[in-house]
């Protein structure tokens, strides 16, 4: 580690931890990482820290409780960048599908004494609160996108990261088209690459894990499933998953739970 | 017939081999994963004999033909347009000297020749729209030219087009009319066999390898009427004239909104196009910043950032980028190379999961226009 080098931190809100997950399994690549930059703050991978402020913050998670609003603030000014990293910090991950829907409803669900649970109505993006430097979709994040991004920063250039559809990954690779040839439901149209069209390679379809491309064309997709015999509520589940809080998928589940068909 | 000549299915197998001893890729339709795809073909069994397809707007299926056809299916999911023009083609790689110089190697291309196998009219005719664009210009496109060069073209006629097929209006096929070394024509009726044809001395010199009979009367006829055939079935049709004029008069038309409407922009259409040639270059440098590579990949018109100029984009909306696509395939292509930029194997129609189709989005232009012209 030179000290010289830009130094890293790592925090972590509304998640599942996979998306930090992501740079410890860097494995090979985990050396040059700890050489392109100090990692100063990651609880997940040590105890030990160095105080900040840091030059390039990683974000992991939505804001769901009124303590990690005021946390999110503190990590804004300590920090000279911040990236957020994986659905929940980018569109608030699937704790987001509260967002239509009464939350009192879910913590009674799920906990057997809800009144010792304090949570916001809402689940939403680190970008609702602060002002983000670039953000990192999926879900969870690429390892290779995130490496990336963290190269670009450290050499002060625009992280090569692209916005247009799985599909243009999946016919690179020469793969088969599972929606065309199979008949399956797949979000790879209206996705945004990422991937490289990880789930129609193993003749699955897109389940959406990047959130929408740059010009998502939610509601012809979804004519075109429903005139293939899916049900609206089938279609609703289908964009109410780890992007559901993003404007265009959780726009077209609300079409069709409003009986849009 | 002179020059004509019939092989059964060993005389296919031989030819094979008489292009594998040749030193050649071969490289042909195979089934894999639910499709009929590009492939290497080293015997008969790799090709996808009895197995044909049905295609139709936003729809592939393989289906059994009950009976021992070769190349009985239409265009397969992949044309040859990968084989000459990779989806990811390295430019150059730079390494960073001790003396903070940098060290570039340009990527050396040294591809084994590769021989073409079964290639349909449609896409030997894509080929040809390919050697104009990036062999035949000022600045021609080496890494192209050098797999091109020595490349061996055994060309099928098509005796079974699909849904989507529409290549008599384009005047691509069935039959292929040029650019093999030889050209074959499967005939199904009485005994399996294949009608021969070379095209050039080299497919002369191939064809006298093969054990083979010559063709007589009967086996020339049969092969016409497996085009004629072929002919009369074309899924889908295409007027061509004045659609050049036609699509730049309907620049203005509300009828691509009505085409955005639908269209997913996600690009598939120009992936599997073989004429679409659109790519971006990519700089990529390692966390080190010590070596760095040039990438030429393949992009697309239908990609919002591919029309970034400075800080905008030159077509924001799905349907300037529709328009785009096709006004550039069916009218300006003719301005620009002098041909049409559409071969009609009807791949974008098949593979879009939207399932709009090229042909019925003209015929509405077309409509409009007429209505207009009448007042």
């Amino acid at each position: 580690m030179s000290t010289s080098a830009p130094s890293l931190a790592v925090w972590k809100f509304a998640s599942c931890d996979g998306c930090q997950l992501s740079l410890l399994n860097c494995e090979k690549e985990l050396l040059a990482v700890a050489d392109a930059v100090q990692i100063a703050y990651f609880p997940e991978a040590t105890r030990g820290y160095i105080e900040g402020p840091y030059d390039i913050s990683l974000v992991e998670g939505s804001i769901t409780t009124g303590e990690d609003a005021r946390r999110i603030q503190e990590v804004r000014a300590v920090s000279k960048r911040v990236i957020t990293i994986g659905a929940c910090a980018t569109s608030g991950g699937i704790q987001a599908l509260r967002n239509s829907a009464d939350v009192r409803d879910f913590t009674e669900a799920v906990y057997a004494h809800p009144e010792y649970i304090s949570t916001l109505e809402r689940s939403t993006p680190i970008s609702a609160h602060i002002t983000v430097d670039f953000q990192l979709r999926g879900c969870p994040i690429d390892r290779a996108q995130l490496l990336e991004v963290v190269a670009a920063f450290v050499q002060g250039r625009q992280p090569r990261i692209p916005t247009y559809s799985v599909c243009v990954e999946c016919k690179r690779r020469g793969l088969t088209c599972v929606a065309v040839a199979k008949g399956m439901a797949c979000l790879g149209p209206v996705t945004q690459a990422g991937c490289g069209a990880l789930c129609p390679s193993f003749d699955r379809g897109c389940y959406g894990c990047f959130g929408p491309q740059d010009s998502a064309n939610t509601s012809s997709l979804a004519d075109r499933l429903a005139s293939a015999g899916m049900t609206s509520r089938d279609i609703q589940r289908l964009f109410s998953t780890y992007n559901v809080g993003s404007q265009a998928f959780g726009a077209q589940a609300q079409r069709e739970q409003g009986g849009a068909r | 017939m002179a020059g004509v000549s019939v092989l059964d299915l060993a005389g296919l197998g031989a030819l094979l081999d008489a292009l594998h001893s040749r030193g050649y890729t071969v490289l042909g339709p195979t089934v894999r994963d639910g499709v009929i795809t590009t492939g290497e073909v080293h015997t008969l069994e790799d090709l996808p004999r009895g197995v044909g397809d049905e295609q139709d707007a936003g729809h592939y299926r393989l289906r059994e033909r009950g009976d021992d056809a070769i190349f009985g299916f239409a265009a397969p999911m992949q044309s040859a347009k990968q084989v000459f023009f990779p989806a990811d083609e390295l430019i150059w790689r730079g390494r960073r000297t001790p003396d903070g110089a940098f060290d570039v190697g340009h990527a050396q291309s040294d591809p084994a020749p590769v021989a073409l196998f079964g290639v349909r009219s449609c896409d030997l005719a894509a080929v040809g729209v390919h050697d104009a664009v990036l062999d035949r210009r000022e600045f021609v496109d080496t890494r192209y030219q050098a797999r091109r060069d020595g490349t061996f073209v055994v060309a099928a006629s098509c005796a079974e087009p699909a849904g989507t097929c529409f290549c008599v209006s384009m005047d691509t096929g069935p039959k292929p009319t040029g650019g093999y070394d030889i050209a074959l024509t499967e005939i199904l009726d009485g005994e399996h066999r294949f009608l021969a044809e070379a095209g050039t001395p080299a497919g002369e010199e191939v064809l006298a390898e093969v054990p083979a009979q010559p063709a007589d009367y009967d086996d020339v006829a049969a092969a016409d009427e497996v085009i004629d055939q072929a002919r009369s079935r074309m899924g889908r049709t295409m007027r061509t004239d004045g659609l050049r004029d036609l699509l730049y008069a309907s620049a203005q038309s509300p009828h691509w909104e009505d085409v955005a409407n639908r269209c997913l922009a996600c690009t598939n259409c120009t992936m599997v196009c073989p004429t679409c040639f659109c790519t971006s270059v990519e700089d990529v440098s390692d966390l080190t910043g010590d070596i760095d590579e040039r990438h030429r990949v393949w992009d697309s018109c239908f990609s919002q950032e591919y029309s970034r100029l400075h800080t905008n984009f030159v077509r924001s909306t799905t349907a300037a980028r529709y328009r785009q696509w096709a006004t550039h395939k069916l009218a300006s292509w003719q301005d620009q190379f002098g041909m049409s930029g559409c071969v009609g194997c009807g791949r974008c129609i098949a593979w879009c999961p939207a399932g709009i189709d090229i042909t019925a989005e003209v015929a509405v232009l077309r409509g409009t226009a007429l209505r207009e012209a009448k007042g």
